[in-house]
């Protein structure tokens, strides 16, 4: 089962990782992805393919400090 | 008071175990605003024995509503200024400092020699960037993070958050500038301290 954010997300399925942030509205220059346990580099987002059981967290920084 | 006192204190304070993991440790500031300077402060009074602290800017008048600076240090450079601040409340502690804008070339090399590095920007973009950068790389950073501090919504939403073994944010992760909300000396305090803390918690324990 993939999970994303906690959440199932089946229909991530196939999708490559670049995809299913255009799709959902993410920001590209404010997340950081963590994927299975480990930051995906940028550069890798339009070619990783979500596979079953991936576990993605997506953190979405907001400005202040 | 002489170097011996002061160190005496910190060690009738906090045990003389305590005292020596912490004096012998080291930990980078990158970004010396709200954030910076509040956990620059806290993690100098808790005894840490090196801080590196990075910032490209200067002190402004705007500046004053949150961060630890006063009104003459208004122009210094925010390095110059917090590394007086920090000598003031701790003599013994080694500080260096680099007045830089942090970028995605440079962010490796300046900050290889130290494993845990406190992300204190403002921009959303700058954060990311850091973490990305720093966490992508074959060095082995621990990031503590910040992100959603603004407003003066509860202080109760502020919580520390471990993303993963190298990833720790602290905030309430929704409450930004972006939202129209100001930046105050409370919130940002608050989550400033979050940081710091986790600091402590990853030099004093085992948190994997």
């Amino acid at each position: 089962m993939i999970k994303i954010n906690g959440k199932a997300a089946p229909e991530a399925k196939g999708n490559t990782l670049g995809q299913y942030l255009d799709e959902n509205g993410y920001n590209k220059t404010r997340i950081a992805v963590e994927v299975n346990g480990s930051i995906l580099s940028k550069k890798e987002y339009d070619s990783y393919i979500i596979n079953d059981e991936d576990i993605i967290e997506i953190v979405n920084f907001v400005g202040g400090g | 008071m002489t170097n011996n006192e002061f160190i005496n204190a910190l060690i009738m304070r906090h045990g003389s175990d305590i005292y020596h993991k912490l004096i012998n440790s080291k930990v980078a500031v990158a970004g010396l605003g709200g954030l910076g300077s509040n956990v620059a402060l806290a993690l100098a009074r808790a005894g840490i024995g090196e801080l590196f602290i990075v910032d490209f800017d200067r002190v402004d008048i705007t500046n004053l509503n949150r961060q630890q600076y006063d009104i003459s240090d208004i122009g210094k450079a925010k390095t110059v200024a917090l590394a007086n601040k920090i000598r003031a409340v701790n003599p013994i502690i080694k500080i260096k400092r680099k007045k830089i804008k942090i970028t995605e070339s440079n962010a490796v090399e300046l900050f290889k020699d130290h494993s845990i590095v406190c992300e204190c920007f403002d921009k959303a973009e700058s954060k990311a960037m850091l973490i990305n950068t720093l966490l992508t790389s074959p060095e082995d950073f621990t990031v503590v993070s910040a992100s959603g501090m603004a407003g003066f919504d509860t202080g109760n939403t502020i919580q520390s958050r471990k993303i993963n073994d190298r990833l720790y944010i602290c905030g309430d992760m929704v409450s930004g500038i972006e939202n129209g909300m100001g930046l105050m000396a409370p919130r940002v305090g608050i989550c400033a301290m979050h940081q710091a803390n986790t600091v402590l918690r990853l030099l004093l324990c085992d948190l994997n």
